[in-house]
Order: C-alpha cells, then sequence, then structure tokens
C-alpha cells in the first residue's frame, strides 16, 4: 500500500495518470452518449430504436464495436497512403490535447495553463487540418468535398466563436479556464451568464449580452462539431458520409470517437464559459472536488443532450445559409456585445 | 544537460528533419504536412523561451489557419505534381539559390564570429515577460501606435484578397 | 513551460491509442483485399478521372477572411485580459482599432465577397 503511495506521489507517474485520465471518461461517455443519441432519435421519430441486444438495446454499442473491430481495413489504391493513415490521428490528437484543459473539478485539471481557452481555439483548428487530410487522401469525391465544406464551414464559425469566448474573458478577466471557473463560484447567481461575480448594476446590465453571447457560441459551437442543422460535410442524401466515406473499420471508429468527444468538448466549454463550469448552483451545499466532478458531467451531458435533441428536431442548411449566418449575422452581433461589455466593465 | 537543453536539441532536430523534409516532397499536401510539423516545433521552442502567448498564437495561426489556406490553394491551383510547379519557376531559381547562399554565409558569421555567444542567458524576468498580461500591458501602451498601424495592414490585407479573388472569378 | 508537460504527454497518449486501435483492427478483422475492393467508392460507377480537380475560389476568399479576422480576435485577447487596468483609454483604443477593421468588413460585404453562389 505504502509502496503504491509512494509512486503515486512520483511526478512523472502523476503526471502520467493525468494524462491518462481523460481517457478513462472518454470511452464510456461515447458508448452512453451514442446509445442515448439513437434513443432520443427514435423516440422523436416515433421509432423504438434498439431493442435486441439486451436489456432495451443497452449492450448495443458494444456490439457496435466488436462489429467495427472486425471489418477488413480497406485503403482504396488511389489513395495516399501514408495521409490516409494520418488523418485519424490528426483529428483524435487534436481533440484528445484540449481535455487537458478541462477543469472537471476543482481538483482535477490536465494542466492548469495560462492560457487555458486560448489553447483550446488553437488546438480545435488543428481538427481542420486532419479533416482536410482525410478527404484529400481519399482521392474521392465525396470526401474531397465532404472536407472542403467542412472546413470552410468549421473556420467560418471560429471568428463568432472565438469573439464570445473574449466577452467572457473580459469579463472573468482571465484565460484561465480554472480561475475561470473558481470567478463564478457561490451558487447559480454566479455563474457568468447572470454577470459573474460582479456588483449588482453591472451584473444586470451584462445580463443580456451574455444571453446573445451564450447563443453566439452555443450555435457555432454546434457548427464546429458539424452536426445537424449544420452537417453538409456528411449530409448523407448528397455525400455519402462526406470526409471520412472511404475509412473503414478502427480508422472510421476512431473518426466517430473524436466526433462524439468533440461534442463534449464543446458542451463543457459551453459550461465552463456561461454556468459555472464544476460549481454547485447551491452554492456552497454539495460542493468538494468530487461533487465538482459529478457537477461538471452532469452539466456538459445536459448541452450534449440539447445538440443530440436539436440535431434531430431541426432541417439541414443550405451552403449559402451557413455563410449568411456565420459571416453576417453572429460576427457583427458578438463584436457589438463585446464593444458593450467592455463600456459595462470599463465604467 | 538541464530538461530545457535537451527539449531544445530534440525540437531543434526535428525541425531541422522537417524543413529538410518538405523541400524534398514531390507531392505538395505532403510538404505542407511537414511545414506543419516545423510549426510546432518552432512552437515549442518558443515555450522553451517562456513565451507562451506567442507558442499558442504561433501554432493556432500558422499551423491552422494558414495550413488550411495553403492546402485550399494547392487544390484551387490543382498543382498535383511538382512538375508543373517547376515550370513556372525559370530564373526565379537562380534567384533562389543565391539568396539562400547569402543567408548561410550570414548564419555561418553569426554563429563564428559576431558574440552571440554573450547571450545564451535567459533573462531572470523572462518568465513574466512571456505571459499574456505582461505582453497586453506593453502593446497597447508602449506599442500602442505599431499596434493601431496594424489594422491599416490588416484592412489592406483584406482589400487585396478581395480584389485578387474577384479578378480570378471575371477570367 | 513545465505546465505543458501534460499537454505533451495527452498528445503521445492521443496517438498511442490511435496505434493500438490499427493494431488490434490488424490482427482481428479480415485481410482479403481485391482490385474490385480496393477501387474509390463513386455509387458503384467506375471513377471517372481523379477527385482532385481545382476548386472554386471561394473556399480561398473564406480561408483568407478567415486568417485575417482570426489575428484581429487574437490582438483582442491580450486587451481583454487586462482591460481592467488599461482603463477608458484602452478601451477607447481597441474601438480605434476595431473600427478600422469594421471598414474592411463592410467593403466585403459591398463587394459581395461573402455571398456564396
Amino acid at each position: 500500500m505504502e509502496n503504491i503511495l509512494q509512486l503515486l506521489s512520483n511526478p512523472i507517474v502523476s503526471a502520467v495518470l493525468m494524462a491518462l485520465a481523460p481517457l478513462l471518461f472518454i470511452l464510456p461517455y461515447a458508448l452512453v452518449t451514442i446509445y442515448i443519441e439513437m434513443k432520443m432519435a427514435a423516440h422523436i421519430q416515433n421509432r423504438l430504436a434498439y431493442m435486441q441486444t439486451g436489456w432495451h438495446g443497452t449492450l448495443q454499442p458494444f456490439a457496435d464495436i466488436l462489429k467495427l473491430l472486425q471489418k477488413e481495413d480497406i485503403i482504396p489504391t488511389a489513395a495516399s497512403k501514408f495521409l490516409f493513415i494520418l488523418a485519424p490521428y490528426l483529428v483524435f490528437v487534436g481533440t484528445y490535447s484540449s481535455f487537458a484543459v478541462l477543469p472537471f473539478s476543482s481538483a482535477f485539471i490536465g494542466s492548469n495553463i495560462d492560457l487555458g481557452i486560448f489553447f483550446l481555439i488553437a488546438v480545435s483548428s488543428l481538427v481542420v487540418v486532419g479533416l482536410l487530410m482525410s478527404g484529400w487522401a481519399s482521392n474521392n469525391k465525396w470526401s474531397l468535398f465532404g472536407a472542403l465544406r467542412s472546413a470552410a464551414q468549421i473556420v467560418s464559425y471560429e471568428i463568432p466563436s472565438a469573439l464570445a469566448i473574449l466577452g467572457v474573458v473580459m469579463v472573468s478577466g482571465t484565460m484561465s479556464t480554472q480561475e475561470m471557473t473558481h470567478f463564478q463560484d457561490g451558487g447559480i447567481g454566479q455563474w457568468i451568464i447572470f454577470g459573474g461575480n460582479l456588483p449588482l448594476w453591472q451584473k444586470l446590465s451584462l445580463i443580456p449580452f451574455m444571453i446573445i453571447l451564450f447563443l453566439i457560441y452555443l450555435v457555432s459551437s454546434m457548427a464546429e462539431v458539424n452536426r445537424t442543422p449544420f452537417d453538409i460535410p456528411e449530409a448523407e442524401s448528397e455525400l455519402v458520409q462526406g470526409y471520412n466515406t472511404e475509412y473503414s473499420g478502427m480508422k472510421f471508429a476512431i473518426f466517430y470517437l473524436a466526433e462524439y468527444a468533440n461534442l463534449f468538448l464543446v458542451s463543457a466549454v459551453v459550461v465552463i464559459l456561461f454556468f459555472g463550469g464544476w460549481t454547485s448552483p447551491f452554492g456552497t451545499f454539495l460542493s468538494g472536488p468530487v461533487w465538482g466532478a459529478f457537477w461538471f458531467v452532469t452539466k456538459g451531458m445536459l448541452f450534449v443532450c440539447l445538440n443530440i435533441w436539436l440535431r434531430w428536431t431541426l432541417p439541414r442548411l443550405r451552403v449559402d445559409q451557413l455563410m449568411y449566418v456565420s459571416w453576417k449575422v453572429l460576427t457583427p452581433f458578438a463584436l457589438l456585445c463585446v464593444l458593450a461589455i467592455g463600456l459595462i466593465v470599463v465604467m | 544537460m538541464t530538461f530545457e537543453q535537451s527539449v531544445f536539441y530534440v525540437l531543434a532536430a526535428v525541425s531541422i528533419f522537417s524543413a529538410v523534409m518538405m523541400l524534398l516532397q514531390r507531392s505538395p499536401v505532403n510538404s505542407a504536412l511537414y511545414l506543419i510539423l516545423n510549426f510546432f516545433c518552432l512552437g515549442g521552442l518558443y515555450l522553451t523561451l517562456n513565451a507562451q502567448f506567442i507558442a499558442v498564437v504561433h501554432i493556432s495561426v500558422y499551423a491552422g489557419a494558414i495550413m488550411v489556406l495553403f492546402v485550399f490553394v494547392i487544390m484551387l491551383l490543382n498543382l498535383g505534381d511538382e512538375k508543373r510547379l517547376r515550370e513556372h519557376l525559370g530564373i526565379r531559381m537562380y534567384f533562389g539559390i543565391a539568396f539562400s547562399v547569402a543567408l548561410l554565409a550570414e548564419l555561418l558569421y553569426i554563429l563564428g564570429f559576431s558574440s552571440a555567444n554573450a547571450y545564451v542567458q535567459q533573462s531572470p524576468s523572462a518568465a513574466e515577460i512571456g505571459t499574456v498580461e505582461y505582453l497586453g500591458k506593453v502593446l497597447f501602451t508602449k506599442f500602442l501606435f505599431p499596434f493601431e498601424i496594424t489594422s491599416f495592414l490588416l484592412l489592406a490585407a483584406i482589400i487585396g484578397a478581395v480584389i485578387l479573388a474577384k479578378k480570378k472569378v471575371v477570367q | 513551460m513545465h505546465s505543458y508537460i501534460p499537454i505533451i504527454l495527452m498528445v503521445s497518449v492521443g496517438i498511442l491509442l490511435g496505434s493500438v486501435f490499427l493494431l488490434l483492427h490488424r490482427f482481428l478483422g479480415p485481410h482479403r483485399p481485391n482490385p474490385e475492393k480496393l477501387s474509390t467508392y463513386e455509387s458503384g460507377m467506375p471513377p471517372v478521372r481523379s477527385a482532385r480537380e481545382r476548386f472554386s475560389v471561394k473556399y480561398y476568399m473564406v480561408a483568407v477572411l478567415f486568417i485575417l479576422f482570426d489575428i484581429e480576435v487574437i490582438f483582442l485577447y491580450p486587451w481583454a485580459v487586462n482591460f481592467r487596468t488599461l482603463g477608458l483609454f484602452g478601451y477607447v483604443e481597441m474601438v480605434l482599432f476595431i473600427v478600422i477593421l469594421l471598414v474592411g468588413y463592410l467593403y466585403i460585404l459591398k463587394k459581395g465577397a461573402l455571398r456564396w453562389d
């Protein structure tokens, strides 16, 4: 026992454990979310979804994994082999390393760097490069179109989302995700969507702008994970599977896993930015490092479910509508909000 | 050798390797990929100098945004093979060789003869200088004028981009 | 510098995990390639030409504008972190910066560079 404790206190060992911890979250999370998504989709559309494997189909995600493992790994002859294999790595590594700056609770964060939220923006643009690589390497028309559209879309929506994050940074005065959460500690009234930890009149005048910023971030985060109503990159009816059309077996699974991990990532960022991160909504009641993790994951999952709900409710946008929303609606509004917040805080 | 030093040597070696590989690749997309690797190493080198913000901005702008642009341009111009690129080079290639020889001579001079060795020590306040807070403080007080000029530079770039792209459409 | 070590570790974990997945797959999955299977998927037709054709200039436009606005936003971040200490003066500076870029934005709108058709 003592040996184990000693081993755990070794900085290298604890760093490695910290690096592995998000994985222990992502894998079960992905299984659960795939199940939730299929069930929610089915019930929204008046269907039953999985019923055969296990009680109400609960074993279906495991069956899916087994199936993917047994599939043949196909690399088309026309593809560029090296890039074809590299692309899923780039996408997954980009997504996974962003989990380093998520504060799961007051006691756990992979790496508490000062630049926290800014690092996230930087790394998310790497995923775009990975998607482009996959489309180019496949040398397939569907894949290439999907990848190009996806890149153009993600890149366009990164501006409003970065501006929305900027508004929060202005209010909290920090980019570190952990400090941002501490700023909102003390119950639901202290959350940034309600103006954070500022004097009363500032809080009241900030609320409308924070709500607008929240909506802007929500919309652009949905676009960045390529889900309906922003799923033009993988519009099944016209582009087969988009950028991962040629991928099969585990390579496809990695894309799939990265997509779901990304979904939690953007939901978690919404929670950190506007809804108090790991803080309890009741102030000191039910707070502490373990409850912190509980609140963080619960709030995150709520937004994941919101995303799923919207995905199965809304129709798909056209490309020109998509560009219109990003460049002509969200960006100017976000900029105006930033200026207004600046005026309120500086006064 | 300290930890920082060993990190520096690893990053330096990888960045030189990726730079050479970038030049040797036949397909422009592969070159672009090695360029990303190179940018990452440079970002790491900034980190060893305690310039955190610059490091992350470097990765965000170069490895992210500029790379997307490069890949788009490669696809736009359909630079499938290097052969077509070489047809356009001509006399520029000789200029390129001349300039790189000059650069090499310059580097050798700095390494061999100048007083560069006097600057191997990092400033004790380097960790503070690299933070965003410090950067913001200096940028918006001492270097205010260059900062405002930057906005004109960006404006000029926007206009240039629109004009270039529009011209292509008309053709 | 030291606070970035966990991130480097996470990158290696990501790479490792990908490799484990692919190796697992190599041992568990079948491997019976044939030319039909390895051909490019094009809805059951034999593929016509390469996919790597020339692309619309619109994508290039979006990428360039993204870079320019991205740089603008990056300039805003150091300001956002300590604009409380900079006060009203800092705010006016930033308004000036944004207004100049808004001129560029309006120019783009007027020229219709963001119109997608």
